[in-house]
């Protein structure tokens, strides 16, 4: 009888990268159903293209660093970052835009960097970012949303021509709350909501309820231990204090009320899906408190008084680049030993 | 309610107790061959005191403990010793180790047993030698003798809290559960002698919750006892000796430390009942429950069985079926160990054997990239960091792991057990603990080697320098002497110097007499030469020398200085002596010369005639016997001459040659080689000569 000589432990656990990944795309659900919602089948048709591009381009930079392409291709790793940047990124992007996206993100972002694991920057991130400075036009032009000023969302047929033969519609697009706050500098911040109805109830029309459907695919993910509430829970928190500090009474100069800047642009799907990969964030969980944190004052203060409208990208790739840095200075305290590791080695 | 603690970290994997509850503890009966290692502990292995052939009885003492960390080994029932041989054990070396075979004969006779039926009454070292006499080592699984953990604190300070370890947090592992449901009397018994040894404050059963029928038991047991059955949540590694201390105190064991620093014992619920019945029943340590779980088992349960009984005789036991088995663990799934051969024996530490089928626990998966995710960090009951260990252990950076506290790792797997990515954590830092260990063996091993070489090198130098003070002191005396040669010059000499510089002289005149044409005299220092220069000096002794004699003498005596003279430069220049010391000797050369050249004149201004032959003595005659024989030689036929002198100069040159070979072998002076080129160089020019005059004379003979 041939017995099997292994080492200890014999049991695994449930969790695998592929599973944790796979949760990673379920919890996007109630997100994107509230985007298609509220501005159609944009998002939806970006994410199913972003998704054909990422699996092509895994494929590719695998064959080409020769690692078995099966085994990595089932991680789904690519298609999480696809997704992640198709959400991102405006409804209706046209499909040049997507396919240069994120085939940057998976190629150049994650691969050149050694793959799944090695890449110190958030690839999804990476990509939004080199279109943002690159293409500003395209990557700014959000469509209106479902009954602001009657409008009619595009259906499926459409949305598909507007992303695969870009002008052939004439779609609506409205510039986005967090810009109409920003470029505002008359009125109070009440006049502002009562002029334009596309601000909604707090932060926006169909963003408020986007932003809330990825707190609760973000919330089920905790729920499931696919990671720990630190980073985001910082984040949000000293987003909203940061704001709160800058409210200065809902008057002209105000930079917008902490709800308005929780549920406005990506900073809840950047809390719950963008600086919870485990790759390029900090590790201990001390060091995740002060990597979102950090994030969220970054995203303030790039918000108010940068020159780009939403800020999440840069916040998180600037604390990409601190991480390591966060990491040696948060060692856990071993067992059996007096003082912490912080800062050594 | 006691305030219990928690300790970071900890999985949750599938317990599977319940497959081996479900029946009451069964005796496993006498198999027909027991296996007995002699290392089934942490320290040095047992030496045997009995021989093959020799018949035993049950109890009986096998083999004795070697030194303090060892314990004995005794006959677990009566037999016959069959064999002291090397046989494949449960050890995760897989290496096989020496054993004790006994062959049963089915009596299980006792030998006669004393036990202490109050212990109370006993007094510590008597307890503690009982204890040590029936073999007992910590049940858990690490194996540690318990008589040396209940013995004194090396360290000094008292015990504050007695710890009974009932956590069992392994999955499928029931042994101490069902130990606790059934003999939870014999626990408590235990306990109290425990108690008597270290005297604790309090005494605290720690069991996880999801044993309720065993702490109830206990709890029933303890009623009217100074101890305390503490319940916890179920979470593993909870039962690891640290964790347990941290959940029941709040404290943690210093890293590198022991318990016993913080004032803490651990004793596992086993030992408790083998201390029982080693000092109540005086019966040694000789069985224990083992479990017999996995789906490869048709009925898993646990098994009250003897020590060296062969895994597969109580696999059979429980119905098991071979071909479904694809690996037998000895201990749980999470920290143990494969075995290579299903007749290994049962030892002390084992407390289950796991016998899986491949759905139940499959081949581990390739791993796959670290993504960071950091649960292994969440699940480290240690608190490090097993992320970066990974990186460091893949990378061999050892200073890296150390500074990480590598080992304070307790090899639980926890890391592993959370990876999602299938990485083997736990065997990169057993591999790395390894090789550090290794690493500081090799290291300490080159310190002790560096230092016997410095010592060696240093001696060796001292010997040296001892050795050269001798030769520098040879070399002063030597120049000394040499100095003291050369001052004493042609003056007065021992006779022994006097007559080697004469040989020497000789030699040399004949040499420069050849070399310079100038100085017949010399060149013609042949033995009728030295005829006459002894019969003069004969005839000098006999005073009426004759005005001529005189002169003759005179000359004869100068020649004499100066080819000593010329004979010692020679020397000198080949002997590399000191320019100071040629040159004085050079110098009374040049003296010489003026000196003899008058001397010479001198007796050629004598009148031709010689004395008249009435008036010659016997000196006389020889002096002109040999002046003849000169004569004669001188009346050579030119031919003959020249040849003569082709000879000579071919054999100078061969000589030269000869001599300039041997320089450049032994190494000699660039300047001695120098100066025997140069000599050769003239002498080829003279042989040329010599040559052309021979041929021109036999051409002229055959004209």
């Amino acid at each position: 009888m041939a017995l099997m000589s292994v080492t200890s432990p014999h049991a695994h656990g449930p969790l695998s990268t592929a599973r944790a990944m796979q949760t990673v795309l379920l919890a996007c659900i109630p997100g994107v159903a509230a985007l298609t919602w509220f501005f159609g089948f944009g998002t939806l048709v970006n994410i199913a293209w972003a998704c054909l591009v990422g699996l092509a381009s895994e494929a590719l930079a695998l064959k080409l660093r020769q690692r078995p392409i099966g085994l990595y291709l089932n991680d789904y790793s690519a298609l999480v970052t696809a997704t992640l940047l198709a959400i991102a990124m405006p409804a209706y992007a046209p499909w040049w835009l997507i396919l240069v996206g994120v085939s940057f993100s998976i190629i150049i972002a994650k691969h050149l960097y050694g793959g799944l694991g090695y890449n110190p920057f958030n690839p999804a991130m990476v990509g939004y970012v080199v279109l943002l400075i690159s293409f500003p036009l395209e990557m700014t032009s959000w469509a209106a949303p479902r009954g602001v000023n009657a409008v009619q969302v595009p259906g499926l047929w459409e949305a598909i021509q507007l992303c695969f033969v870009p002008g052939s519609i004439d779609a609506v697009t409205m510039a986005t709350p967090l810009d109409l706050l920003k470029q505002n500098n008359s009125l109070s911040v009440e006049a502002l909501w009562q002029q334009n109805p596309q601000f909604g109830r707090w932060a926006g029309e169909g963003w408020e309820w986007a932003s809330l459907g990825f707190l609760a695919g973000g919330l089920w993910m905790l729920y499931r231990r696919i990671y720990t509430w630190h980073a985001p829970v910082a984040m949000l928190a000293s987003l909203a204090l940061m704001a709160a500090l800058f409210y200065d009474g809902g008057g002209p100069q105000s930079t917008g009320s902490p709800l308005f800047h929780l549920l406005s642009g990506g900073a809840v799907f950047g809390a719950f899906f963008i600086i919870t990969d485990p790759v390029s964030s900090a590790v201990s969980n001390l060091g995740r408190l002060i990597f979102g944190a950090l994030i969220g004052v970054l995203v303030f203060l790039i918000r108010c008084f940068g020159n780009y409208p939403d800020a999440v990208a840069f916040a998180v790739l600037i604390m990409n680049f601190a991480a390591p840095f966060i990491d040696y200075y948060t060692q856990p305290r071993t067992y059996g030993h007096r003082t912490g590791n912080r800062g050594s080695s | 309610m006691r305030k219990i603690w928690d300790f970071h970290g900890g999985v949750h994997p599938p317990e599977n107790k319940h497959q081996s509850l479900g029946r009451p503890i069964r005796s496993a009966g006498i198999p027909p061959e027991l296996t007995l290692p002699l290392n089934q502990h942490i320290g040095a292995p047992a030496e045997p005191i009995v021989t093959v052939g020799q018949k035993v009885l049950k109890g009986e003492c096998i083999a004795k403990a070697a030194g303090l960390i060892s314990v004995p080994v005794h006959a677990p029932t009566s037999g016959t010793i069959t064999a002291i041989e090397e046989r494949l054990v449960a050890h995760p070396s897989g290496l096989p180790t020496e054993c004790i075979i006994l062959e049963t004969d089915g009596e299980d006779r006792w030998i006669e047993r004393t036990g202490i039926a109050d212990p109370a009454t006993a007094d510590k070292a008597t307890l503690l030698a009982c204890i040590r006499d029936a073999g007992i080592a910590g049940m858990g699984g690490a194996g540690f003798p318990t008589s040396v953990k209940l013995g004194v604190n090396p360290r000094g300070g008292g015990i504050d809290t007695l710890v009974l370890n009932g956590t069992e947090c392994e999955p499928y592992i029931t042994a101490d559960h069902v130990l606790m449901r059934e003999r939870a009397d014999e626990i408590v018994a235990g306990a109290r002698i425990l108690q008597q040894l270290v005297e604790p404050k309090e005494t605290l059963l720690g069991v996880e919750d999801n044993k309720p029928d065993a702490i109830e038991a206990l709890r029933q047991a303890c009623q009217g006892e100074d101890m305390e059955v503490v319940v916890f949540p179920t979470k593993y590694p909870s039962g690891g000796e640290k964790q347990l201390i941290e959940i029941l105190t709040g404290r943690q064991v210093p890293s590198g430390g022991l318990p016993a620093d913080i004032g803490v014992v651990c004793q596992n619920m086993g030992t408790a009942v083998a201390v029982y019945r080693a000092v109540v029943h005086g019966e040694p340590l000789i069985s224990r429950i083992t479990t017999v779980t996995g789906e490869a088992v048709a009925q898993p349960g646990n098994f009250e069985v003897l020590l060296g009984t062969p895994m597969s005789y109580l696999l059979e036991l429980s119905g098991f079926s071979a071909d479904r088995l694809q690996r037998l663990v000895m201990g749980g799934p999470m920290m143990g160990f494969t075995v290579p051969d299903p007749a290994v024996p049962i030892v002390k530490t084992t407390n289950c054997i796991l016998a899986p089928t491949t759905s139940e626990l499959p081949p581990p998966p390739p791993a796959q990239p670290c993504i960071r995710c950091g649960l292994c960090a969440e699940a480290c009951p240690a608190s490090l960091l097993p992320q970066q260990l990974y990186w460091f252990s893949r990378g061999k950076e050892y200073e890296k792991l150390e500074a990480h506290n590598l080992f304070d790792c307790i090899e639980c797997g926890a890391c592993s057990f959370a990876c999602p990515s299938n990485i083997p954590l736990v065997q990169y830092y057993r591999a790395s603990k390894a090789e550090i260990t290794q690493l500081k063996r090799d290291q300490a091993k080159s310190e002790h080697s560096k230092t016997r070489f410095e010592a060696r090198q240093e001696r060796l130098q001292r010997e040296a320098e001892a050795k050269e003070a001798q030769r520098a002191a040879r070399k002063q005396a030597a120049e000394a002497r040499a100095r003291e040669a050369a001052e004493a010059g042609g003056a007065e000499q021992d006779p022994i110097q006097a007559a080697i510089e004469r040989a020497k002289a000789r030699k040399a005149a004949a040499q420069d007499g050849e070399k310079t044409s100038q100085r017949p005299a010399i060149a013609q220092l042949d033995p009728a030469e030295l005829a006459i220069e002894r019969a003069r000096a004969a005839r000098a002794a006999s005073a009426d020398q004759s005005p001529e004699d005189k002169a003759r003498a005179n000359l004869a005596r100068l020649q004499e200085r100066l080819a000593k003279s010329e004979a010692k430069l020679a020397a000198s220049r080949e002997s590399g002596a000191e320019a100071n010391i040629i040159e004085a000797l050079e110098a009374a050369i040049e003296k010489l010369q003026p000196k003899l050249e008058e001397a010479r004149r001198q007796v050629e201004a004598l009148p031709g005639e010689p004395a008249p032959a009435a008036e010659k003595d016997a000196a006389q005659l020889a002096i002109e016997r040999a002046q003849a024989a000169r004569a004669a030689s001188a009346n050579q036929d030119p031919g003959e001459k020249a040849r003569a002198n082709l000879e000579r100069l071919q054999e100078r040159l061969a000589k030269s040659e000869a001599k300039l070979a041997a320089s450049r072998e032994s190494g000699a002076d660039d300047t001695i080689i120098e100066a025997l080129e140069a000599a050769i160089d003239k002498l080829k020019p003279k042989l040329e000569e010599a040559q052309r005059e021979v041929d021109a004379l036999h051409s002229g003979q055959e004209a």
